[in-house]
């Protein structure tokens, strides 16, 4: 084989790469086939170099086929992301360095004293849980109304908003490094109105509907002749919503009109008639009515009548 | 207000991991898309771009009127679609009056333009009109060679940027175990000129020779075209140092339990549980213990009591 010209090339075995530097085309260019030929040859020789040097390492046997170790490539191509840049350490580990605590590794299975068991540290059957204390000795720090229980749950909550929020201060400053951990993201969660908490809320489409129509009966017309957008329903009845009953009965039926007079009349001259009546409401309804009479209906319009004050010409009519 | 958005499924986490940055990164992924008008030359080359880069490429096939890599406003789309796509390298095609069936490579560092280069393609025959034995045909996702020909690429900058930009493009995966018998195909790039290159794709014949390495024997097969240089862009000097660095050292595997002595050489250690020969759970197999002999007796018991009251009264 041409060893010198091996020399030449420049080959790059991890990228499967070689390069000719030498190679000059004519610049009188010959027919188009007989350029693509050259450039065919001058490659099967490059790739003929690179199979050389391929074909002597050292092979292992496998299902596929024999395998070659590849060498590291070595032209160098740009990164397509930036190096994953060190975490800032987090408030505990700077406290921790600063006072030189070790991390200590923590057993599963933890001995128990108040039963003498090895239990789990976390989980089912855990040590120290919680909700498997019977009793809580009172202290004399202790108020009498307050329920300990609850005060144990109300301690741990606190205690776990506080980490979160401790967790929170720290992706902060680790995205403001730019080094924020691949599977979290933080996001600004929607806007509260100012003062409130309240998110508000979403309407539906049949509440908007019926607010577009309350917005449309303000208009002069009454909304009738708005241009209404493309899928908007017309507006339902609006108005009084009168039930007529039909005049003349359909053959076979009932005459709804008798049987709804009939009614009425029924009610009132039945032998419980007087039942039907709330006789405490009716009265109070009568007295209202009198008093309001009394009293004088427009009370604000109508000047105030002064009885203090004489009429001036009453003594002249007993002369 | 913040708040913290960890992924609920195991799948999402894995996705995001993969797209992280990493200190060895994955095979880079192209883009390949087109402007508002193709040509039917632009078209049949960006699919069978995609053809070859199956595996490694996704392809819009819907028209982008804002995209204009070379103008400033023009790139955010393109950085969009890469961040969505995790793509790093694209290649958009258009074709207007002024620059006929205009290629631009791009590549994209941390998902913002990194380098550009512009190409016009002429002489293009697709891979249909090629006919070859069917037998050879390359598979698809196997390692091409790659090969450079021409003093072009050495000394003209424009090509020399051609030349890393479709090192990066045809390369895959950096792989460190390669499989002799899968490679089948070629990418020959041959600079017949300072601003014209010639690209095509062939396939991989090996026959005996002599010796354990093979004799080569390339035949056309895929696309091959003529890429005209146009415009470019380089990257700046700030934004390419810092691409092209690298960490040396690859992460050390922490090996556990193993220690290295001089003295006494490669020491492992060994823990074995604590075996608690009297309390191991035997199975109890004797024969007073089984459930149906135990309800058996009691039955028993309780008849003879019952007999035994019975008998009581009876003597009462």
């Amino acid at each position: 084989m041409d060893t010198e010209m091996d020399q030449i090339y420049q080959i790059d075995v991890g990228n499967l790469l070689a390069f000719n530097p030498n190679h000059r085309f004519s610049s009188a260019p010959s027919s188009r086939e007989e350029l693509v030929k050259e450039c065919v040859t001058e490659g099967t020789k490059l790739v003929q170099a690179i199979a050389d040097t391929l074909f002597n390492f050292p092979s292992t046997e496998s299902v596929d086929g024999p395998l070659v170790q590849l060498p590291p490539p070595t032209t160098k191509l740009p990164r397509e992301k930036h190096l994953p840049r060190p975490k800032p350490p987090t408030k505990w580990e700077e406290f921790a360095l600063k006072k030189g605590i070790q991390k200590r590794k923590k057993d599963k299975i933890v001995y128990d004293e108040t039963t003498d068991k090895f239990k789990r540290r976390h989980g089912y059957d855990r040590v120290n849980d919680d909700n498997d204390i019977p009793i809580i000795e009172a202290k004399a720090s202790d108020e009498p109304g307050e329920d300990p229980f609850a005060k144990r749950l109300d301690d741990k909550k606190k205690r776990v908003d506080k980490q979160q929020k401790n967790r929170l201060q720290n992706l902060k400053s680790a995205a403001k490094a730019g080094a924020l951990p691949s599977h979290v993201q933080l996001a600004a969660s929607a806007l509260p109105i100012t003062g409130t908490k309240a998110q508000p809320k979403k309407l539906g489409k049949e509440e908007l509907g019926d607010v577009a129509g309350l917005a449309a009966t303000s208009t002069a017309s009454g909304g009738k002749f708005d241009k209404k957008l493309p899928g908007e329903k017309p507006p339902k009845k609006q108005g009084k919503h009168h039930k007529y009953l039909p005049v003349v009965p359909r053959y076979g039926w009932v005459d709804e009109e008798k049987e709804q007079t009939n009614k009425v009349l029924g009610k009132l001259l039945s032998k419980h008639s007087h039942e039907i009546l709330n006789v405490g409401k009716a009265i109070n309804m009568y007295n209202d009515k009198k008093e309001k009479k009394k009293s004088g209906r427009s009370d604000k319009l109508k000047p105030k009548k002064d009885i203090t004050k004489k009429k001036p010409y009453a003594n002249k009519a007993n002369k | 207000m913040m708040e913290i958005r960890t992924p609920k499924t195991h799948k999402a986490k894995r996705v995001l991991e993969k797209r992280a940055p990493k200190l060895v990164e994955n095979g880079k992924k192209t883009l390949i898309l087109h402007g508002t008008k193709t040509s039917a030359t632009l078209s049949s080359v960006l699919m069978e771009l995609y053809r070859l880069k199956k595996g490694g490429a996704i392809k819009y096939s819907r028209r982008n009127e804002n995209i204009r890599p070379f103008e400033s406003g023009g790139e955010t789309s393109l950085e969009f679609f890469s961040q969505k796509t995790d793509c790093s390298i694209f290649a958009y095609g258009s074709h207007t009056k002024k620059r006929p069936d205009n290629l631009v490579l791009g590549r994209m560092y941390d998902h913002h333009v990194y380098d550009l280069i512009e190409v016009g393609i002429d002489n293009f025959k697709s891979l249909l009109s090629f006919s070859y034995d069917k037998k050879i045909a390359p598979h698809e996702g196997s390692k091409p060679f790659i090969c450079f020909t021409g003093e072009g690429f050495e000394n003209v900058p424009e090509l020399k940027q051609l030349k890393e930009v479709l090192t990066d493009l045809f390369r895959g995966e950096v792989v460190d175990n390669l499989n002799l018998t899968g490679l089948d195909r070629a990418y020959i790039c041959s600079a017949i000129s300072p601003t014209k290159v010639f690209l095509t794709h062939c396939a991989i014949k090996l026959k005996k020779s002599g010796s354990i390495v093979p004799r080569i024997e390339l035949v056309e097969v895929g696309p091959s075209m003529d890429l005209v240089i146009r415009r470019n862009r380089l990257p700046n000097e700030g934004l390419r140092k810092e691409a092209m660095k690298s960490s040396k050292d690859k992460p050390k595997k922490k090996v556990k339990n193993v220690d290295q002595d001089d003295v006494l050489g490669k020491r492992g250690r060994i823990f074995i549980p604590e075996q608690e020969v009297g309390k191991t759970p035997l199975p109890d197999k004797s024969k007073g213990v089984k459930r149906e002999r135990r309800e058996g007796k009691l039955k028993k018991k309780s008849k003879e009591e019952g007999s035994a009251s019975k008998k009581h009264k009876e003597s009462e």
